[in-house]
């Protein structure tokens, strides 16, 4: 993962909009790209540093960020001269501000039963798919759905596939899904729809551990096949899908 | 910091369909994936807390639609505010909004709503919880608060201990108004509203709007009128607190305390606070009105509902 591979796009127009009585969104960009993404990371960094105390929440996404401001210590137009000035002359933040992870992730039919699907349609083996799916940097665009639960891309255009018509009731925590060009990690058990490719047994949400969400937005993250022995080693549950696709 | 005694516990008896351990939410951490959650009718256990001389967003239980019931092992002062559930102690009817005494051995019991939907409790000093992320909000879907940390929702047998003592519990100065009937909820309108089609708008602020059964700590669905909108899907982006969303299907949903951080759905705008806290007491069939409101008015108000409790 070098910054070399990484594109910048071009300075974003910033627009700010009324979203509620203490809430501003900051609207940076209009379409989904990882070249927006040292721009998102810039605008977080700026506007945490200038809003300081005032602060309630920010919560980045892929061409936006929400700022939940303080209303008790500012009014609508004090918190939209803060934004601006926190943003004059932005810049976009190096790769470096963005962490990197390898996630080991055990890639099978029985906790991904969509693995043979996909790789029934495009013609290919499940390695294949494997393969194209690891070999490439992903960025996490923004968190959300669950405490943890990373957005991520892009994945290669050919491997898009839409969201299953019909959700799981129950998807286990650790399963690596996609869904359009987008892929993720069910970071705790629940309700789901992506296409299930593996498993993997990193926690991405734990409450014992400093950094309680592994992810944030503007990380890195790269995907390592391991065995199912491997993966067992690494206290991964092998307890196949309830349900199938 | 506070120190309880297990001598000032109230046994949980039974539980009705949800009584929570809820305070003011979690703040800072939505960036993660983490909502807010909190107490609906913030107002209410705010109320509940003054009473009791706590700070307003203190620990306290989130009693929804009654059915719950406690035993007081040591005399103490609780409050209760919001909903009328039909309150009594020992079987004598209590006032929904009030302090009182309730002695060793003494039953808590709330019935069924009389008017509004929930009822908040306040012990003194709050209620001991270990918090996560500066909360103890009770998060189901995130296993995360309440009285064991992992979101579950209160239970029979549970031990409800005060983190402090009151020695004098204040009055309710006025009674406060609950929804009854033809609620107007204030809505501070947002940019987007102007993708909607101009007949979609009059009626947003001109018909009424029925509460839907489908309502939750996540949201609240309205049925009425279909609203259409000219944005199509959008890219997901940062939800604030009462947000008014339009899915396809043309039917609001306003999103609450419990909502997902991040969405992708036109909106409206966003309830005010107070709006939301009013449409937490609104049984699934209340009617009600949305009407516009500047983000300044919305301050306003919300300001003035802090400086009673100061």
């Amino acid at each position: 993962m070098s910054d070399a591979q990484i594109r910048v796009s071009e300075a974003p127009v910033i627009r700010l909009e009324t979203v509620g009585m203490d809430a501003l969104m900051v609207r940076l960009f209009d379409a989904i790209d990882e070249a927006h993404m040292p721009w998102i990371l810039a605008a977080d960094r700026a506007l945490r540093e200038g809003f300081g105390e005032d602060l309630v929440d920010l919560v980045p996404s892929y061409t936006t960020l929400l700022v939940n401001y303080d209303v008790e210590r500012l009014d609508q137009r004090e918190a939209s001269a803060c934004i601006r000035d926190a943003l004059i002359g932005l810049r976009p933040a190096s790769t470096a501000a963005g962490r990197e992870h390898r996630i080991p992730v055990w890639y099978d039919e029985s906790v991904g039963p969509e693995l043979p699907r996909i790789a029934e349609r495009l013609g290919v083996s499940c390695e294949e798919i494997i393969r194209r799916h690891s070999e490439r940097d992903y960025c996490a665009f923004a968190l959300g759905f669950t405490p943890g639960y990373a957005f991520m891309g892009m994945i290669e255009e050919a491997l898009a596939t839409p969201r299953l018509k019909t959700p799981r009731q129950k998807v286990a925590a650790g399963s690596v899904g996609i869904a359009e060009r987008q892929t993720a990690i069910y970071s705790m058990r629940s309700p789901g729809g992506w296409n299930l490719l593996g498993r993997t047994a990193v926690k991405l949400f734990d409450r014992e551990r400093d950094d309680i969400s592994l992810f944030r937005p503007g990380d890195r993250i790269r995907f390592e096949p391991i065995t199912r022995d491997v993966f067992i080693e690494q206290g991964g549950d092998t307890t196949p899908l309830e349900e199938r696709g | 910091m506070m120190v309880s005694n297990d001598d000032a516990a109230l046994v949980v008896e039974r539980i009705g369909p949800q009584a929570l351990v809820e305070d003011s939410g979690r703040f800072g951490v939505r960036h993660l994936g983490v909502t807010q959650g909190g107490a609906l009718d913030w107002v209410s256990l705010g109320w509940a807390n003054w009473l009791l001389g706590n700070a307003p967003g203190t620990a306290g239980v989130e009693i929804a639609i009654g059915g719950f019931a406690l035993k007081a092992e040591a005399s103490m002062t609780l409050a209760i505010a919001g909903g009328d559930l039909g309150a009594t102690l020992d079987g004598a009817p209590l006032p929904p909004n009030g302090a009182f005494a309730i002695e060793r051995g003494q039953t808590l019991a709330f019935a069924q709503p009389v008017a509004g939907l929930r009822a908040y409790l306040a012990l003194p000093g709050g209620v001991v919880a270990a918090p996560f992320m500066g909360s103890v909000a009770t998060v189901a879907r995130e296993q995360l608060g309440g009285l064991d940390g992992r979101g579950s929702a209160l239970a029979g047998g549970d031990r409800l201990l005060a983190a402090g003592t009151c020695a004098a519990p204040r009055e309710m100065p006025m009674a406060p108004a609950l929804p009854r009937e033809d609620v107007a909820l204030e809505l501070v309108t947002g940019a987007q509203i102007g993708h909607f089609e101009g007949a979609s708008l009059f009626a947003t602020f001109n018909s009424p709007w029925q509460v839907d059964t489908r309502a939750d700590r996540m949201g609240v669905r309205l049925t009425g009128p279909e609203l259409r909108c000219q944005l199509g899907g959008m890219i997901s982006e940062g939800i604030p607190l009462g947000a008014v969303q339009v899915p396809p299907d043309g039917q609001p949903i306003i999103l609450l305390n419990d909502r997902q951080t991040i969405g992708g759905y036109p909106r409206l705008g966003a309830l005010s606070p107070l709006a939301c806290a009013a449409l937490a007491q609104c049984a699934p069939g209340t009617t009600l009105t949305l009407s516009p409101i500047t983000p300044h008015q919305a301050r306003r108000r919300y300001l003035a509902t802090l400086a009673q409790w100061r």
